[in-house]
């Protein structure tokens, strides 16, 4: 499912009130499971948000991961070595694929992707939507894919929400149907 | 012990006039704060003077409980004063008060009652310097602490936060900035006890060696203050650090930061 809407409409607002970060009104509910039924470190290990901006708070990279080996790094265009380096030499494109590996790492049945791929270029970003619908298939993962990119939204999502105002203004359902482009 | 009279003091607070004077030539407004505070010092030291003789002829436990509130309230209030970031209604105070309360008062009544065993355990000539030196020294390390905490919390928000996202306990998330924070905290007195007697020779030993106690005696007192005001310091500090990391996540183990407001100071 792909989300769009004008800066400021509410889309990161919106992932993080489903990551259960900030206060919000109404309910959130997994498979039947309310959010508030679930302790919440638990209930943010399945439902992972992928912030646009990656934070990384010890030296080595691999400090960050729960264990080896490591998922997705040769999907990624990573080596294993990747771990052993300093994450203050990453640059924005490699610290942005590397939160998502973090994330991918705990399994979440639900991702919360705000803007994955706003800092990459067209190789890695066509790597990034491979690994993310092969995660799909074989986790059968629920994905909430912020975007601004009407092409990538039609190559990665069967429905599309967009919000304006912090109110929804569009949710259309792809059915082999071409499906109108969103706002950006 | 040598008693001073009004001469004296003047001769004092002249040189200090001689100071203000001077500092007058550097900036007309340093000369102002030197003299206000040269005046606030007497008024306020002579006020509570005064208090301390109507305690020491009239020893009763309601009067002592009664400057000890007043002095808590006012340790307190300072607390708060020093902070970039306070919690918002009320809890910035109340968390480092109650800190403030549990860990000075407690050593306090420990060493009147056990220790020193003076009869009764609440005359003022030992309770009252007893309290005024863990509150003084507790409120410090409090105040760094929490303000340690408060002001890395905001500025640490992403980390914080990302380790929420990778589905942290609230705990684990800020355990680092709880162990800085108590660090900070109890690096004064640290610092205090490693140079006592080499560097610096502390306020209260040289106080009772001018009013002619013996060396060995006032160092004995010493001591005693240092290793109960690195108690009370510590445990006051693990208190408010404590409480303070608890409020910054709500019951869904959110960062609300939102219950910090910025004050300039």
């Amino acid at each position: 499912m792909c989300l769009s809407g004008p800066s400021g409409a509410g889309k990161t607002r919106l992932l993080r009130a489903v990551a259960d970060l900030d206060p919000h009104q109404g309910a959130v509910y997994l498979d039947g499971t309310a959010c508030v039924a679930l302790p919440p470190a638990r209930w943010r290990r399945r439902v992972g948000l992928l912030p646009a901006e990656s934070h990384w708070w010890e030296d080595r990279v691999g400090a960050h991961f729960p264990g080896t080996p490591v998922a997705g790094l040769e999907e990624l265009g990573f080596g294993v070595e990747v771990l052993d380096w300093p994450v203050s030499r990453l640059s924005s494109g490699e610290r942005q694929r590397l939160a998502l590996l973090r994330l991918l790492a705990l399994e979440p049945a639900v991702l919360l992707l705000d803007e994955p791929t706003a800092n990459l270029d067209p190789a890695n970003v066509q790597r990034m939507e491979a690994l993310l619908a092969d995660y799909r298939q074989r986790r059968q993962a629920a994905l909430l894919w912020v975007t601004h990119d009407a092409a990538q939204a039609a190559r990665m999502a069967r429905r599309r929400l967009v919000l304006a105002n912090g109110a929804l203004q569009q949710d259309a359902v792809r059915t082999g149907e071409p499906v109108p482009a969103a706002r950006s | 012990m040598i008693h001073l009279n009004a001469l004296d003091l003047s001769l004092a607070a002249v040189l200090v006039l001689v100071l203000a004077g001077l500092a007058a030539r550097v900036q007309g407004r340093l000369a102002a704060q030197l003299l206000i505070a040269a005046l606030r010092t007497t008024v306020q030291l002579l006020l509570i003077g005064l208090v301390l003789k109507a305690l020491f002829a009239h020893v009763h436990l309601l009067w002592m409980a009664l400057l000890s509130l007043v002095m808590l309230l006012v340790a307190g209030r300072e607390v708060m004063a020093r902070q970039h970031r306070r919690f918002t209604g009320g809890w910035g105070f109340a968390m480092g008060t109650l800190s403030m309360f549990l860990s000075s008062f407690a050593v306090t009544v420990l060493a009147l009652v056990v220790i020193i065993g003076n009869q009764p355990w609440y005359a003022p000539q030992y309770a009252i310097p007893l309290l005024g030196m863990l509150l003084g020294n507790t409120m410090n390390g409090i105040s760094i602490a929490m303000e340690r905490l408060t002001e890395t919390a905001w500025q640490r928000r992403g980390e914080i936060e990302g380790r929420l996202m990778l589905g942290q306990e609230a705990g684990e998330a800020v355990a680092g900035l709880r162990r800085e924070s108590v660090r900070s905290g109890l690096i004064p007195i640290i610092n205090a006890m490693s140079a006592a007697g080499v560097v610096s020779l502390p306020g209260m030993m040289t106080g009772q060696i001018l009013a002619g106690s013996p060396p060995v005696e006032a160092v004995k007192y010493q001591i005693l203050i240092m290793f109960l005001i690195s108690v009370g310091t510590g445990l006051g500090t693990l208190a408010a650090v404590w409480g303070a990391s608890r409020r910054l996540f709500d019951e869904r183990q959110r960062l609300r930061l939102d219950r910090l407001r910025s004050v300039r100071t």
